[in-house]
């Protein structure tokens, strides 16, 4: 077994990040994700690496956009106002199939909103966060190794398939601390040869474009890009099934509302309530079929969010409908205490299911 | 013998530019330059968003398309990433000056090693003749049909005037290519421009003021000529800044 040391989420994920090879990260200070520009500013400098406080979220992400260009790891980290400035450089970055990490450690929204955590951007950041048909791999951390494991492992898809892979994480995530390993195989990045670095006179020119003007062009563009996303909702879906195997309430819980759940479930289970979890792991693509699966034992959903119910509408399509889906939700904020969870779980069971 | 021939850090692609539009002139100084100094195998170029937008397909050179006025973000990268390359961006006054106005300010003010080719022909070209942030006091324009009124729309940004105030740019120059002088002028300005990146003295940018006949509603001689009566007091050519050769002077 490896070594655990004790970190703060948003450290854990920096260093990580630099593990797999990151060398370059622009940002732009914002509460609750500012750890993570601070580890940079101090790690960067010593392996050779660039910081650079940026003017704008704008032109951090467009710094990110030249990065990337150039084949080499890049990041940028942020929290849900300083995301939707971003989201004209995601675009860009998915019209021009470039790889980037970006993270989002969400804050209460909309507008200013607060500064305490909230997973409000799940729309934002699943269904396109900007203009355009595009997507981004949403990766869900659940822990402190989770913050960690996944900007790795969002380092490797974004290569893998040309495209952004976004951590949607929220202040409790990178806030606070836990035993965590950081020992990684990392595998080389895949080659480059459409990066731009110089032509060395030895080939022809390399365009980084998003611009295409004749519509059965771009619409080719679009279609072959979403093969590509095609093969990543074939290929990388992850989750966590959590007392399933008996389950007849299943909570739908991502990143803090999933930690707050388990704790539920299991004051559920001793009083002889068989509820369990699914918790997806990537939030784009999207696991269905677990869900898809569960619908035909379950009598009842409960979806635990800190929004106004966004998931939910993904858990009711990936079960078709067939069974209730309620929602279960603090926002502005405020996190679902476990008791919480565990009346809404009564609730359901009480009515059996159905509603 | 050969005595003309096109730079080859020009493709082959026809330019798309209107007849008498100066963008053609200012490619091939910039080409010309990237030839004159061997490093087209590994110089990055970033196109605008703007007349100019598809420079990718006609620079020779590995090209990045950029967002709206954000190119000196993401030569900021490219230039950090791969500091041996040489990198440039070209950009119009609608990119440079309005939408993309802290990007070059915070180039400038970084210094970062980059050398920018700014052509300010005081309108939008690509949309299709709106006022632009250079646009001088008066000027008809789509959207100032009554003349640009300084009262509603401001006055006009002059970029090598506002950067001069900031410690950080190594070199700042503005040029016209109107007449076969102010097109040598021009070429001299850019090769230093690239120079200096070459040299690592930082941010260098040439300001060309340019013509536009097509939505100034001139012939392309009298867009030539209104370049000389109404751009060029309005927006003086010169030396704005020289750090490097200030030093000089002071030892």
């Amino acid at each position: 077994m490896s070594e655990k040391v004790l970190m703060k989420g948003n450290e854990a994920l920096a260093e990580a990040a630099i593990i797999a090879g990151c060398r370059h990260y622009f940002g732009y200070p914002i509460t609750p994700q500012t750890e993570v520009a601070a580890y940079m500013a101090k790690r960067m400098p010593k392996i050779g690496g660039t910081f650079l406080q940026a003017e704008s979220e704008i032109a951090a992400i467009n710094m990110v956009y030249g990065v990337s260009s150039t084949g080499h790891r890049v990041m940028t980290s942020s929290s849900s106002p300083g995301i939707s400035l971003k989201g004209e450089g995601l675009s860009y970055l998915a019209g021009s199939d470039l790889p980037a990490l970006v993270i989002n450690v969400q804050r209460g929204g909309p507008g200013l909103g607060g500064i305490q955590p909230s997973q409000a951007d799940y729309f934002q950041a699943t269904k396109g966060g900007a203009h355009g048909d595009f997507h981004m791999i949403v990766l869900a951390p659940a822990s402190v190794q989770e913050m960690a494991d996944l900007t790795v492992k969002g380092f490797e898809l974004a290569d893998k398939y040309r495209m952004t892979s976004m951590i949607l994480a929220d202040g409790t995530m990178g806030q606070m601390m836990e035993p965590v390993s950081l020992e990684y195989d990392i595998k080389p990045a895949p080659e480059k040869p459409w990066a731009t670095t110089g032509t060395k006179m030895q080939r022809e020119h390399n365009i980084v474009n998003s611009l295409s003007l004749v519509p059965e062009e771009l619409e080719k563009f679009n279609i072959e890009r979403y093969k590509r996303y095609d093969e990543v909702e074939k290929n990388e879906v992850m989750y966590e099934e959590y007392m399933m195997d008996d389950a007849e309430i299943c909570i739908a819980a991502f990143g803090i509302a999933a930690r707050v759940s388990k704790n539920a479930i299991t004051e559920a289970r001793r009083q002889g309530i068989k509820a369990g979890m699914i918790r997806p792991i990537t939030l784009w693509p999207f696991p269905k079929t677990p869900f898809k699966k569960a619908a035909q034992s379950v009598k009842q959903f409960i979806s635990v969010e800190l929004s106004m119910g966004q998931m939910i509408e993904d858990v009711r399509l990936a079960t078709e409908c067939r069974v209730p889906v309620t929602l279960c939700n603090r926002v502005g904020g405020m996190i679902p205490s476990p008791e919480m969870v565990l009346e809404a779980i009564k609730e359901a069971a009480k009515n059996g299911g159905a509603r | 013998m050969v005595v003309f021939e096109k730079p080859h850090a020009l493709t082959d692609v026809p330019m798309h530019y209107c007849p008498g539009c100066t963008h053609g002139i200012v490619h091939r100084l910039v080409a010309e330059v990237i030839d004159e100094l061997g490093i087209e195998g590994k110089t990055v170029g970033i196109a605008p968003v703007g007349c100019s937008v598809m420079a990718y397909n006609y620079f020779n050179c590995d090209m990045i398309e950029a967002a709206h006025g954000r190119a000196p973000a993401v030569a900021t990268g490219v230039k950090r990433a791969e500091p041996d390359n040489i990198v440039f961006t070209y950009q119009g006054d609608g990119d440079l000056a309005s939408i993309g106005t802290a990007e070059t300010v915070h180039s400038a003010a970084r210094n970062e090693n980059i050398t920018v080719i700014f052509i300010n022909n005081a309108i939008y070209g690509m949309t299709g003749g709106q006022m632009a942030p250079t646009s001088l006091p008066g000027q008809v324009t789509q959207t100032s049909p009554y003349g640009r009124d300084v009262t509603q729309c401001g006055f006009p940004v002059k970029v090598c005037e506002m950067l001069s105030q900031l410690d950080g740019p190594e070199y700042l120059e503005r040029v016209a290519v109107n007449n076969v002088k102010n097109v040598k002028n021009a070429k001299k300005a850019i090769k230093k421009a690239f120079r200096n990146q070459i040299d690592g003295k930082g941010f260098s940018l040439v300001e060309v003021i340019s013509s536009c006949p097509t939505n100034w509603g001139l012939t392309p001689q009298n867009a030539l000529k209104w370049i000389d009566e109404k751009m060029i007091p309005y927006y003086p050519l010169g030396v704005y800044k020289d750090r490097s050769a200030a030093k000089e002077e002071t030892k």
